[in-house]
């Protein structure tokens, strides 16, 4: 009883054939080898995964902020002193919209300053006010509300990306101008406001003079209605702190305001490191507190072409560009390749020549996609003058590319039906023809869609062909056909990446976004047909 | 499935071929540059949104890629215009003029090219020369030249910080760097070096202390900010973009400022052109148009929207000249 216990262990396995403690030891290491190796393979998933999980969150935390644009709300003045509805497209309708936002501010009076202002509105307002009014000329001949885009740079403040701007606090002493505008002296009640300077940045001078230069945060002051930005301190009698400022809204009056009926506003970033002036900032605030200002869905990044104005760029143009591409693609490469697969694998003898043929089919596949660029601008441009930035000479290259692909595909899965059908098909009298239409050719469609529609979205990420016949370029207009000039996603994603205004950033990743999106339902497209028509033998 | 194999593949060659007939480009088209390109697609989106023509089409191929689409002859299938951030050279003109092409030049503005870093690092001050011998492959070292020993800043010059020297640079290729090569490193060449190699001065260093960071500007800000003690040599444009990420540094005492830049005070600068095509205006509808429209004080003027974009304009008095010769559509070498 303890021998046989002895020789077979708990598990049932024969333990006399390790015998001696070197075989025992080569056995432990074995154990150990394919526990190291699952480790490792686990931990390479893991790694994987990891990386697509940063790549893909970074991508979507920044696309964020692109899917939601802040509109400002204006009273339109379109009365017929200021349009001419016989000539409606004569009308500097920019003009208007920036006289509706100038009359919010009757105080801004400099050049500099209006044009500062004039500023916070996008500069495509005149084009959408006069295809709107176009639209529904019921507009014309009364003031309207009209909601008009902000500027990429007054949007992306109001996202929040573009200073640090902490929260109003009230200040607990008191605060007495000198005058309602212009350059004038604040007396605040205590001294904390010098300590509070010298803690953001401001430069000690003489006498306990502390200076904020454009270099320091900038500090608001918000009384009586109006905003006065601090330029200097300095310790006042009695223990007060007398600061200079510039008044950027004036004060309705130069009464003192008591401890708590102040508030100070301090901007982290400097003015000089941001675009975006203490001015607007404190105009954009204005507008907002007013409950003028809302953000909405970004229908314009969606639905219209490219432009140089972040505010203004859409996908829709690249999106068309892309769908007519893919369309001569697989108008071209579908047939043929299906076609020359069929050829190939039912019909043509095997000899040395159909060996050669096969052999470099499956070269092409690899070939790096610029050289089928390079050849499409040879062959296509200046062989046959086919017009440059078309979608029709796009998807011929494109074509060429996914040509091999398309023709391994289908000649893996026209291998993959069971000989026993041809079989079958010619013993009951069938031709070849009627074999390989009536029987294989439905059977291994699943498998052909299923390669095609790979080699589709491998042709839809593809920008490097496209470079040379002059799809990679700025068009704005949507194209209208085959002929017209157009570019596809991954192009006018590398464009944006190029571009140096900060608004394209957001831009970039919700464009990456969209093409991603395109080609996960591409392949679930596959996945699908896979799934629902393969037969398996 | 055989009839409508056949018909797909009929269908598929007759788009092809039909393809080739397409009706005469009612569109400009527009290669060249990329430094000039955002500038070009400003004006282009501008005139289109004025519903007066439809947009131009605007491709960045880089200057000397351009100048060799814009050369190649005269028709429907070459380019009306061409961005340069460089004036066309000789050799390009002769073969523009062998294919009956008169360009049309047009001097648009200036663009600085700025040394600048991180705003976390340290700001710095320097000449042409130490530039010169901070990058050059070869330095001449007591008369005798000798691959770049320099490894720290301070190496080249003791009132410099003790950093390692790290500078992110445009490739060979780009129209930055052509410009960079001629206003720093030639300028401040030293003899030696000239001498024992006619070409030696526009080389740069290859032991890792000058990286080619790409044609693409918006990387090389990211990887400043990312590593504080690195420099990067790109264009105007992009540091007054990135106003909040980084600062620029003096060279030879002058801050890269646009006012600095526009008075000619900054070394640094070169101008910017684009090129029209005689023989297309009046054949491609809009060529009178872009020409007006690029040439108005509401693009390229001291407060157009061109210099929103980072363009620095010209002088009011050359602005004028340039504006009246491009009106009246005079040639180069007619």
């Amino acid at each position: 009883m303890t021998d046989a216990i002895s020789s077979f262990g708990a598990v049932g396995r024969p333990v006399s054939i390790h015998t001696d403690d070197a075989a025992k030891a080569r056995l432990k290491g074995r154990y150990r080898a394919e526990t190291w190796f699952k480790w490792l393979g686990a931990a390479a998933v893991a790694l994987a995964g990891l990386f697509l999980l940063l790549l893909l969150s970074t991508i979507v935390t920044q696309a964020i902020p692109a899917l939601r644009q802040n509109y400002l709300t204006l009273p339109i003045d379109l009365s017929a002193a200021k349009v001419d509805p016989a000539k409606l497209d004569a009308v500097n309708y920019d003009a208007i919209a920036q006289e509706a936002l100038t009359a919010k501010f009757p105080d801004v009076t400099s050049r500099q300053d209006k044009r500062l202002l004039r500023g916070l509105i996008s500069t495509g307002t005149g084009v959408f006010l006069r295809k709107d009014i176009a639209a529904d000329p019921g507009m014309l001949g009364k003031t309207v509300d009209y909601a008009v885009p902000l500027d990429d740079f007054a949007d992306l403040y109001l996202k929040g990306l573009l200073a640090d701007v902490g929260s109003d606090e009230a200040i607990s002493t008191s605060v007495t101008p000198s005058q309602t505008s212009g350059d004038i002296d604040l007396t605040f009640g205590d001294a904390a406001m010098l300590a509070l300077a010298r803690g953001h940045g401001a430069t000690e001078g003489e006498n306990g003079m502390l200076t904020l230069t454009s270099g320091a945060s900038s500090l608001l002051v918000a009384f009586n209605s109006g905003t006065v930005k601090l330029t200097a301190l300095s310790p006042g009698a009695n223990g007060t702190a007398v600061a200079k400022g510039t008044v950027i809204e004036a004060l309705d009056s130069t009464a003192p305001a008591a401890s708590g009926q102040a508030f100070l506003r301090v901007i982290d970033t400097p003015e000089a490191s941001r675009k975006i002036s203490d001015k607007v900032i404190v105009w954009l605030d204005t507008l907002k507190s007013a409950g003028l200002i809302e953000s909405r869905f970004n229908s314009i990044f969606f639905f219209t072409g490219a432009s140089r104005e972040p505010e203004l760029a859409g996908v829709w143009g690249a999106v068309v560009g892309s769908f007519l591409t893919m369309i001569v693609t697989l108008a071209i490469a579908f047939p043929i390749g299906v076609s020359a697969a069929i050829y190939l694998e039912e019909f043509a003898p095997k000899n040395r020549l159909t060996t050669i043929i096969e052999v470099n089919i499956n070269n092409l596949a690899a070939v790096p996609s610029i050289v089928f660029g390079l050849l499409g601008l040879a062959v296509f441009l200046n062989f046959f003058g086919l017009p440059r930035s078309a979608p029709v000479v796009g998807g011929m290259v494109l074509a060429l590319m996914t040509l091999p692909i398309i023709i391994i595909a289908s000649r893996a899965s026209l291998r993959a039906v069971p000989p026993s059908i041809r079989e079958a098909a010619l013993g009951i009298g069938a031709s070849k023809v009627q074999t390989v239409f009536h029987h294989v050719l439905p059977l291994a469609m699943p498998g052909i869609m299923t390669g095609t529609i790979l080699g589709m979205a491998h042709a839809l990420g593809e920008t490097a062909p496209l470079l040379m016949i002059g799809m990679v370029a700025f068009i704005v207009d949507i194209p209208g056909g085959f002929t017209d000039p157009a570019t596809i996603l991954p192009v006018q994603i590398f464009m944006w990446a190029d571009f140096p205004e900060a608004g394209f950033q957001q831009k970039t990743s919700a464009a990456i976004l969209i093409l991603l999106v395109f080609l996960v339902i591409m392949n679930a497209i596959a996945v699908i047909l896979r799934r629902r028509f393969e037969r398996r033998w | 499935m055989k009839k409508f194999l056949l018909t797909a593949s009929a269908a598929a060659l007759a788009l092809a071929a039909s393809a080739g007939y397409a009706a005469a480009r009612d569109q400009i088209q527009i290669v060249g540059s990329s430094t000039v390109f955002p500038f070009t697609t400003a004006v282009a989106e501008k005139l289109g949104q004025s519903g007066q023509i439809k947009t131009p089409v605007v491709e960045s191929t880089g200057t000397g890629g351009g100048m060799k689409l814009f050369c190649q002859g005269v028709g429907e299938n070459t380019p009306d215009f061409t961005n340069a951030s460089r004036a066309i050279k000789d050799s390009e003109l002769e073969t523009c003029k062998a294919n009956g092409v008169t360009p049309v030049e047009i001097k648009i503005g200036f663009d600085g090219i700025v040394l600048a870093n991180s705003k976390a690092g340290t700001v710095v001050d320097l000449t042409k020369e130490q530039i010169f011998k901070a990058l050059a492959k070869n330095v001449a070292v007591d008369g005798k030249v000798v691959a770049n020993p320099y490894k720290n800043w301070s190496d080249v010059d003791a009132s410099l910080p003790a950093t390692k020297i790290e500078v992110l640079g445009p490739p060979p290729t780009s129209g930055t760097r052509d410009a960079f090569v001629e206003l720093v490193m030639d300028k401040a060449c030293q003899e030696e070096v000239k001498t024992a190699n006619e070409k030696g001065c526009g080389e740069t260093r290859e032991d890792g202390a000058f990286v080619e960071a790409g044609e693409n500007d918006n990387l090389i800000v990211q990887k400043l900010e990312a590593n504080v003690n690195a420099f990067g040599i790109f264009g105007f444009s992009f540091l007054d973009q990135n106003a909040d990420k980084l600062q620029g540094h003096k060279v030879d005492g002058v801050e890269p400022t646009f006012e600095d830049i526009a008075s000619g005070k900054y070394g640094v600068s070169r101008s910017l052109y684009i090129y029209a095509k005689k023989e297309h205006v009046g054949v491609i509808p809009g060529m009178q148009e872009f020409i007006a429209e690029y040439t108005s004080d509401a693009a390229w003027g001291p407060e157009g929207y061109l210099a929103d974009k980072g363009l620095i304009p010209l002088p009011d008095a050359e602005r004028a000249t340039w504006a009246e010769n491009a009106k009246a559509l005079k040639g180069m070498g007619s």
